[in-house]
């Protein structure tokens, strides 16, 4: 699989460690009313769908920025990609 | 009637006109007591002994495609019981003392072959490791023996030993490992649940659940609703996609895992290998060809296709091991869709939803689990209480914090 890097342009996906899905950002408040179950359901569950996945993707092997990839799980195309920091901050998890 | 030697010569003299299909094809009918979604062999298994050892009656299997087209007949079939922690090792040697009586139990030639597997140790943190896991092998029942560098070369003389970065120190051996044949246990399983009146309904795709006041009522399928006292979910890869069905969301990701065959050689390999240092393990089929495989690709996948780095990373961990493994042609490679957990070992328990019942997250090591599987499916959907070796294996032991991580890698299925 290549990945079209945001700024770096078509990497190979070897260069990257895989995380998983990419709502995976949206961490929970650890202090909120509820906060276990929050847990739970974030360190646990997934959707897992066969189809689009929008997923994180480490550049280890490159920049080490973080990439939000939206990929087919069962053709394993790769049609959007994005810096997760991007994502992170549009969804204001980060500053 | 019965499969015997006997009965191979009447038929041979008879111009083999006596053989009849192994299972019928029947028609859905509009309900069951019992039905078990997915033809693999955790849900055939299950049908068989829910009939012959838990005389349940009116059952189903109702398979999506043909039966044994999924994971059971893409694995590469080793059976074993080298676990480590209590919550596994007594359910995978139950499974191991089942395969070693299955054959005369449903009469059918599984070629179960207790050829022995051999986990390498290249360093001494993992030979302490390996002895620490032999002797838990040994608390519960099981056989583990530790061999020597010597040892090991005495079996196994073309293994590279001397590897600059990982020298083979030893192994833990278990002599009743091995390896089945994978079709045929599907198969046999398949003709011993029909032969005791169960419905395997094949090319019938589940499509969703008919659930009202928190009651499962049976199945909507690809060829009608069919109703059901209780419903038992055995669908390895797919596992997911059918609970959403239910609108649950499980512990589970779903990832592609290969599996490469060689042309047929003579006998070369005895038993089955694993390297201890990469993603590598290996054993020879009755045809003669080498069938191998290493890790799963590690990305989400449904494809029941891989990639190629990961064909790299498999052939360069087999040269390090066994360089004679160049000379070799390879004949096929394909891959499977795993149902793999949030720590690496399986789910057999009930739903929040009443008669909806849930067998899954295997990783890539269901095959030797099929026997006990399917056993501990059955006591549960017959009693509704966990077979006692099936009871750490619940769906809440994620929010209570009782894992059960071989590897100890936590909540990334892709490490497993
Ligand atoms: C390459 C590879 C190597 C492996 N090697 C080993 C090994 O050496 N040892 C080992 O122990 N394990 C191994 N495994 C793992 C093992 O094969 C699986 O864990 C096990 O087979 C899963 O259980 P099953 O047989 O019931 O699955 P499957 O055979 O996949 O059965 C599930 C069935 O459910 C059906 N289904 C899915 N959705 C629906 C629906 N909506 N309606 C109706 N039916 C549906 C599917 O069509 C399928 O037939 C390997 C797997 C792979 C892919």
């Amino acid at each position: 699989m290549i990945i079209n890097h945001p700024l770096l342009g078509p990497c190979d996906a070897q260069e990257f460690i895989y995380k998983g899905d990419a709502r995976l950002i949206d961490r929970p408040d650890g202090m909120i009313e509820g906060a276990e179950a929050a847990f739970f359901d974030y360190a646990y569950l997934r959707d897992n769908p066969a189809g689009q996945h929008r997923e994180l993707w480490f550049h280890e092997q490159g920049d080490r920025s973080w990439l939000v990839v939206t990929r087919n799980t069962v053709t394993h195309e790769i049609t959007h990609v994005e810096l997760a920091r991007d994502v992170a901050r549009k969804s204001g998890q980060s500053a | 009637m019965p499969y015997s030697g006997f009965r191979v010569i009447k038929e041979a003299l008879s111009g083999h006109k006596g053989w009849t299909p192994a299972w019928r094809d029947p028609e859905p009918k509009p309900h069951y007591d019992i039905i078990i979604i997915g033809g693999g062999g955790h849900g055939l298994a299950t049908a068989y002994y829910l009939a012959k050892e838990f005389s349940q009656h009116k059952i189903a299997v109702i398979e999506k495609g043909w039966i044994g087209g999924g994971n059971v007949g893409r694995n590469t079939t080793i059976i074993r019981s080298n676990y480590l922690l209590d919550g596994n090792e007594p359910f995978y040697e139950f499974s191991l003392r089942l395969w070693e009586g299955l054959e005369q139990d449903f009469n059918y030639n599984a070629m179960v072959s207790q050829r022995g597997i051999l986990n390498l140790i290249h360093s001494d943190a993992q030979r302490d490791a390996y002895i620490r896991r032999g002797n838990a092998m040994l608390l519960n029942g099981a056989d583990a023996e530790l061999l020597s560098v010597e040892q090991v070369r005495r079996e196994y003389p073309f293994l590279n030993f001397e590897d600059a970065r990982f020298p083979i120190k030893g192994g833990l051996a278990q002599r009743r490992g091995g390896t089945v044949r994978h079709d045929a246990v599907a198969w046999g399983y398949a003709r011993g649940a029909d032969s005791r009146g169960v419905d395997i309904i094949q090319n019938c795709e589940v499509t969703g659940f008919r659930i009202e006041n928190g009651q499962c009522k049976g199945v909507e399928t690809s060829r009608g609703f069919i109703g059901a006292a209780k419903v038992g979910v055995a669908v390895a890869g797919n596992s997911s996609r059918v609970m959403a069905q239910a609108g649950m969301r499980l512990p589970i990701e779903s990832h592609v895992l290969q599996a490469f065959v060689s042309e047929g050689l003579k006998p070369v390999l005895p038993g089955v290998i694993t390297f201890g240092a990469g993603h590598f393990y290996c054993s020879q089929s009755d045809k003669g060809g080498l069938v191998f495989g290493g890790d799963i690709d590690g990305y989400n996948s449904y494809a029941q296709r891989g990639n190629l780095p990961v064909v790299e990373d498999v052939i360069e961990g087999g040269m390090a091991l066994f360089p004679g493994l160049g000379r070799v042609r390879l004949l096929r490679m394909w891959g499977g869709v795993m149902d793999m957990s949030m720590d690496g070992s399986p789910i057999i328990d009930r739903t929040h939803i009443d008669g909806l019942y849930f067998n899954g997250g295997w990783c890539y090591g269901g095959f030797k689990a099929t026997p006990a599987s399917g056993w501990c499916f059955a006591h549960l959907l017959a009693t509704d209480t966990p077979h006692p070796t099936a009871t750490a294996y619940r769906f809440d032991r994620f929010e209570k914090g009782r894992m059960i991580d071989e590897k100890g890698m936590g909540a990334q299925p892709n490490l497993h």
